[in-house]
């Protein structure tokens, strides 16, 4: 398949059915179809629409915080030896990660349609902050779906989102993580969908949300590859992004599939290991199926139950992954791996005491890898790494782990 | 004919309308399943809906995802659902069955080895809930290829253009759905129903049944004056759960509860003129 691969196959993915190669789709009940539809319509008449454009970049400049900085990471490159390691800083968005970039979108098309409401899922919190953020700043009603798992480990997060007024939903059903609060937010959305407007959180669900999430989340790249460009006079080597449903990991990559040069990694929780079953790896260890909404590499038995996934971190404790990711996988263009519950918390720890930068446990897989990716390289390269989100979240989870009490 | 087929024209001829219950294979157990089905039958079932356990039943309520997770607990798969169908059709067959679940189970097994193994279990219908006309193609095929009905549901927000398309496309029966929501939820308006029927119905000969929200004989009987059939999920599975808390309660003690249900919903259909 990598034969075929030329630069223009890029932008021709979706297709106008939603799919990325056999990937993709619009695999939902027939009551979601004709909202899918009034979805796809309108992004298709803003896409290009240049006051719409100007609206949502005026947003990431003055709420956001946009662009962020691209960060020479010099004593934590020393430390490793090898490569350059640039962080490109999600963290420093407001609301503390990538997710809000999306939510800023989204919620524009929510208002375009006049919907009062907006729902949303949320693992480790961060989409469920951002999303209760833009529906407070414009007075939307707001429901995050959330698995009661994930509500006791990011109890935190659970308090920012009642503090901004929405209501957070607790789901009992399966195995209460992401995928469970993913299937409530659909239910809810068939249930309330004349004035409902869903926000997903990532490059999943059912076409149009994996092109219009990546779209929203391209910024990352964008900025990422000028600042790039500007800053060292050339492209970096390789790109490197954690992948739970793969937003974060998309905004960076999508802008430099084109380029040939750039490898990319795309870096998912390995758990307990992939060998022990207990991960969320569906791209290193799964099978393609479908499953809210879209055909994607699954975790999934022989019969094509959805299995439960382990992560030390929420944000990717999730059995599936966008379809666009499973389509990059196929046809070679990015190199999917996985990190281990360990190699992340050791990075974690590392990132804070060598630069004083403290990611989330998501980011920190991306970050352990980044550093054995570093050691194989020569120092006139170098990685970009998307520092998706920071790490304030997870404190106490990194305490419990270490054995410490707060 | 087909079973499905045959079914309709008796229903017509005798100017009466049908009922379809819904219930999860193998829940409570599946042991009790294929017995469960007998009894439907004999309570007046005219076709019968199996629901296949899914991790992950996005469409359904609360009840009915407890029926696909007692289900699975029990061990229950797309194989051995189909095999629970070959048993049954050892003592019937006449009553048409219609199976009802999710795509991914049958992307794993195979479109076509799962068509193939359908007709062989006597299965007579599908009804893929997350398979759209947009995304049903490949089995829509494999499913023709051995003569078996691809059913489709037509929701309160599908526009008409669209149900044209639907509707040319459909075999067996239409599924309207009754309300916006999941399965078990929401208060049936008889009156939108009514209308909703009366599209369909202007652009198709096929039956056409109705189905999410109907609970009891007067909801069966008022949807029945407008409808060719009505199905009933929640309802049953509710009553089966409810008689099941009792300790040590018999599989004949908690089949009965739906069985009762069945029969009250037989007569206040029946009793409803058309």
């Amino acid at each position: 398949m990598t034969s075929e691969v030329t630069p223009e196959l890029f932008s021709t993915v979706p297709d106008a059915s939603g799919r990325f190669g056999r990937f993709g789709g619009k695999f939902v009940a027939e009551t979601l179809m004709s909202a899918l539809a009034d979805l796809e319509q309108l992004y298709a008449d803003l896409k290009d629409d240049k006051a719409f454009q100007s609206e949502f970049d005026l947003d990431l400049a003055h709420y956001v915080g946009r662009p962020s900085p691209l960060y020479e990471a010099a004593r934590l490159s020393d430390h490793i030896g090898g490569a350059r390691i640039f962080l490109k800083r999600e963290d420093l968005n407001h609301t503390g990660a990538h997710k809000v970039n999306n939510t800023i979108g989204q919620a524009l098309l929510a208002k375009h349609m006049g919907k009062k409401r907006v729902i949303a899922e949320t693992g480790a919190g961060q989409h469920g902050v951002a999303s209760a953020t833009v529906a407070a700043r414009l007075g939307l009603e707001c429901h995050v779906f959330m698995g009661e798992e994930d509500i006791r480990r990011q109890a935190l997060n659970v308090y920012r989102m009642k503090l901004l007024g929405a209501h957070v939903v607790s789901v009992t059903s399966g195995s209460r993580t992401l995928k469970d609060a993913m299937n409530e937010a659909m239910r809810d959305w068939v249930t309330h969908i004349d004035d409902t407007f869903y926000i997903i959180g990532t490059v999943a669900g059912p076409h149009p949300y994996p092109m219009l999430v990546r779209d929203f989340q391209s910024v990352i790249g964008r900025e990422a590859r000028a600042q790039s460009l500007a800053q060292t006079g050339k492209l970096p080597d390789a790109l490197v992004a954690c992948v739970g449903g793969g937003s974060n990991a998309i905004g960076l990559f999508h802008p430099f599939l084109q380029d040939a040069d750039v490898a990319m990694y795309g870096v998912e929780a390995g758990g307990k290991g992939l060998e022990t079953g207990e991960h969320a790896a569906p791209l290193s260890a799964g099978t393609p199926g479908v499953l809210h909404g879209n055909r994607t590499y699954l975790m999934q038995d022989e019969h094509g139950q959805i299995l439960d996934t382990h992560s030390v971190s929420a944000g990717l404790d999730y059995p599936g992954v966008g379809p666009e990711h499973s389509w990059l996988k196929d046809i070679g263009r990015v190199q999917y791996v996985a990190a281990n519950d360990d190699e992340a918390l050791a990075a974690f720890h590392r990132l804070t005491r060598i630069e004083g930068i403290m990611p989330a446990l998501e980011t920190a897989h991306a970050m352990a890898h980044a550093e054995k990716l570093a050691a194989t390289m020569s120092p006139d390269q170098q990685i970009v790494v998307n520092l998706s989100g920071r790490g304030d979240k997870d404190i106490l989870t990194v305490a419990a782990l270490d054995g410490i009490e707060v | 004919m087909s079973r499905l087929g045959a079914v309709f024209q008796g229903l017509r001829e005798q100017n009466r309308k049908g009922v379809i219950p819904y219930v999860v294979a193998g829940d409570p157990s599946p042991d009790g399943t294929v017995s469960l089905l007998h009894q439907l039958v004999a309570a007046g079932a005219d076709v019968l809906e199996i629901g296949v356990p899914f991790s992950d039943p996005m469409s359904e309520g609360p009840i009915i995802q407890k029926g696909h997770e007692r289900a699975l607990a029990n061990g229950m798969n797309l194989s051995a659902v189909l095999e629970m169908v070959s048993v049954f059709r050892r003592d019937d067959q006449r009553t048409p069955i219609v199976m009802m679940g999710y795509a991914n189970p049958i992307e794993r097994f195979g479109y076509s080895a799962f068509a193939d193994a359908c007709a062989v279990a006597g299965v007579d219908g599908l009804i893929t809930v997350d398979l759209p006309p947009e995304e049903v193609d490949e089995i829509d095929a494999a499913l023709q290829a051995v003569g078996l009905d691809n059913i489709f549901l037509i929701s309160p927000t599908t526009p008409e253009a669209r149900i044209q398309t639907i509707v040319d496309r459909a075999r067996g029966f239409i599924y309207c759905v009754a309300v916006k929501g999941v399965t078990g939820s929401g208060q049936l308006d008889t009156d939108a129903v009514a209308a909703r029927v009366a599209t369909i119905q202007g652009m198709t000969t096929l039956p056409v049944a109705v189905g999410f929200g109907i609970k009891d004989a007067s909801s069966a009987s008022a949807v029945a004056k407008v409808a060719d059939a009505v199905v009933v999920g929640s309802a049953l599975i509710a009553e089966m759960e409810a008689m099941g808390r009792a300790e040590n309660a018999s599989e004949i003690q908690i089949h009965g509860g739906a069985v009762k249900l069945l029969q009250s919903i037989r007569s206040g259909v029946d009793s409803s003129p058309s």
